[in-house]
């Protein structure tokens, strides 16, 4: 490993050509193994990778979007049914105060009714009183009539008591009958 | 045969004499250029096969091997080897293709990831054990990745932009007033076409260079100064250098890796710029 100057090797500061061979050669297979085959594999997982990312959120979008168009539904829904409940409401209170007022005309139909029966019951019981009277004052005449007649007139005076008594035992009974 | 000796590394041995010791009347056997010539392992006809290149030779397979295990069958859900990978990966193409180029440097991304990846690799050799030398310290390999990146930069100019446009793009940079282009043409175009590969090159050459005479400086230093209580004393200050100088060079390696990459994608991204 000894070497006399008189050798003369290589200088270390000028390129010797195979060394410039050897470093392109070894470089070379670096470069053909890198582009024909390791970073085109990993080129396509990265973009792969890229691609799972984005269809993960592309995904979480689209069930965002579905959960935004499904409580659209639920309000639309609920909307329409909030609707729908005023609508029988409003229908309901319609229908009871028609058929309030229906019972209210009844009322009045019948409480006139029962007026006009009571008034014509009124009437009749008035006739049948006026009749009844008419005949009790027709024989009553008939009997003041007799008892004069029976009296003979003897005197006057006793005339005028009989029509007293006549008239006060009449009073009594209109008394009695009160 | 006299003490003054050329000394050369095998692929086994150190190239100093290690029988010599501080206080026993010897100088201290300092590195130099010929700690980076090598006897050859082999020989085939006039190719002389050493340790720098066995080294850049499985250098190679190491990175092979490590990203064919992180992305031959890469996974969506990636395993810890295949975030590592795509990591350092993503450093290049983001940091590096993206960032410099923009989208038009996507067909640039193999070259410059296989460039980061083979440069570091040549680097980081300086500090993995039994091989401890950086094979990018070697002119020849330098030039040759730079040459190639010049091939490179040159054919994407002029595909890019004609052969009157290449010109122009390599020579007149725009948006300057007239009377200076008389200045700047010839310097441009030989600072684009002639000092840019050579700085390229002689960048990454020059830095790996000094950062293992530094290495060595010491490293020979520490075994030198052994011996005496006094020594020893020296050497462990010599050691502590060394381990220090060793985590710097560790970082010098990448940042150089790196600085070779933007370079060149810097090169080419002038290159892809349409003319004005």
């Amino acid at each position: 490993m000894l070497h006399l100057a008189a050798e003369e090797p290589q200088s270390p500061l000028l390129p010797v050509w195979p060394e410039i061979l050897i470093g392109l050669i070894a470089f070379g297979i670096v470069f053909f193994v890198f582009s024909k085959k390791l970073l085109p594999a990993i080129n396509k997982v990265l973009e792969e990778r890229r691609e799972a990312i984005e269809g993960g959120i592309e995904k979480a979008d689209e069930a965002r979007i579905e959960a935004e168009s499904v409580l659209e539904q639920y309000k639309a829904q609920l909307a329409e049914a909030r609707h729908e409940a005023a609508r029988l409401r409003q229908e309901a209170l319609e229908q009871g105060t028609a058929l309030k007022e229906d019972l209210r005309a009844e009322g009045q139909r019948q409480r006139e009714e029962i007026i006009a029966a009571g008034h014509a019951q009124i009437e009749a019981d008035r006739k049948q009183a006026a009749l009844t009277l008419r005949q009790d004052v027709g024989k009553l005449a008939t009997d003041l009539a007799g008892k004069l007649v029976g009296e003979s007139l003897e005197d006057h005076a006793r005339q005028s008591r009989t029509i007293d008594r006549f008239l006060s035992e009449l009073e009594e009974k209109a008394e009695a009958a009160r | 045969m006299q003490k003054e000796l050329l000394v050369t590394a095998d692929a086994q041995t150190l190239a100093f004499e290690v029988d010599c010791h501080l206080f026993q009347g010897c100088g201290f056997p300092a590195p130099s250029a010929w700690s980076f010539i090598f006897d050859p392992i082999f020989t085939i006809g006039p190719v002389e096969f050493n340790k720098p290149m066995l080294l850049a030779i499985i250098g190679t397979f190491a990175i092979l091997a490590f990203f064919w295990a992180g992305f031959s069958k890469p996974q969506v859900v990636p395993g810890k080897l295949q975030m590592v990978a795509e990591a350092l990966y993503d450093f290049v193409h983001r940091g590096i293709a993206k960032e410099v180029i923009g989208k038009k440097g996507e067909p640039f991304v193999p070259l410059l990831v296989s460039l980061f990846f083979f440069v570091w690799m040549l680097n980081l050799w300086a500090l993995i054990p039994l091989a401890q030398f950086p094979v990018s310290a070697l002119i020849g390999y330098p030039v040759g990745l730079a040459l190639l990146v010049w091939v490179i930069y040159m054919t994407v100019t002029f595909r890019t932009n004609g052969f009157v446009g290449g010109i122009r793009n390599l020579c007149v940079p725009s948006g300057l007033p007239k009377p200076i282009y008389v200045i700047l043409t010839p310097i441009e175009f030989v600072s684009n076409v002639f000092v840019r590969p050579f700085t390229l090159a002689v960048r990454l050459f020059a830095n790996m260079f000094a950062g293992h005479i530094l290495i060595l400086v010491f490293t020979i230093a520490t075994w030198y100064m052994l011996g005496t209580v006094l020594g020893t004393v020296y050497a462990t200050g010599s050691f502590v250098v060394t381990v220090v100088l060793t985590v710097f060079e560790l970082f010098i390696q990448a940042l150089q890796a790196y600085v070779f990459t933007v370079l060149t994608a810097t090169y080419l991204s002038q290159a892809l710029e349409e003319a004005h």
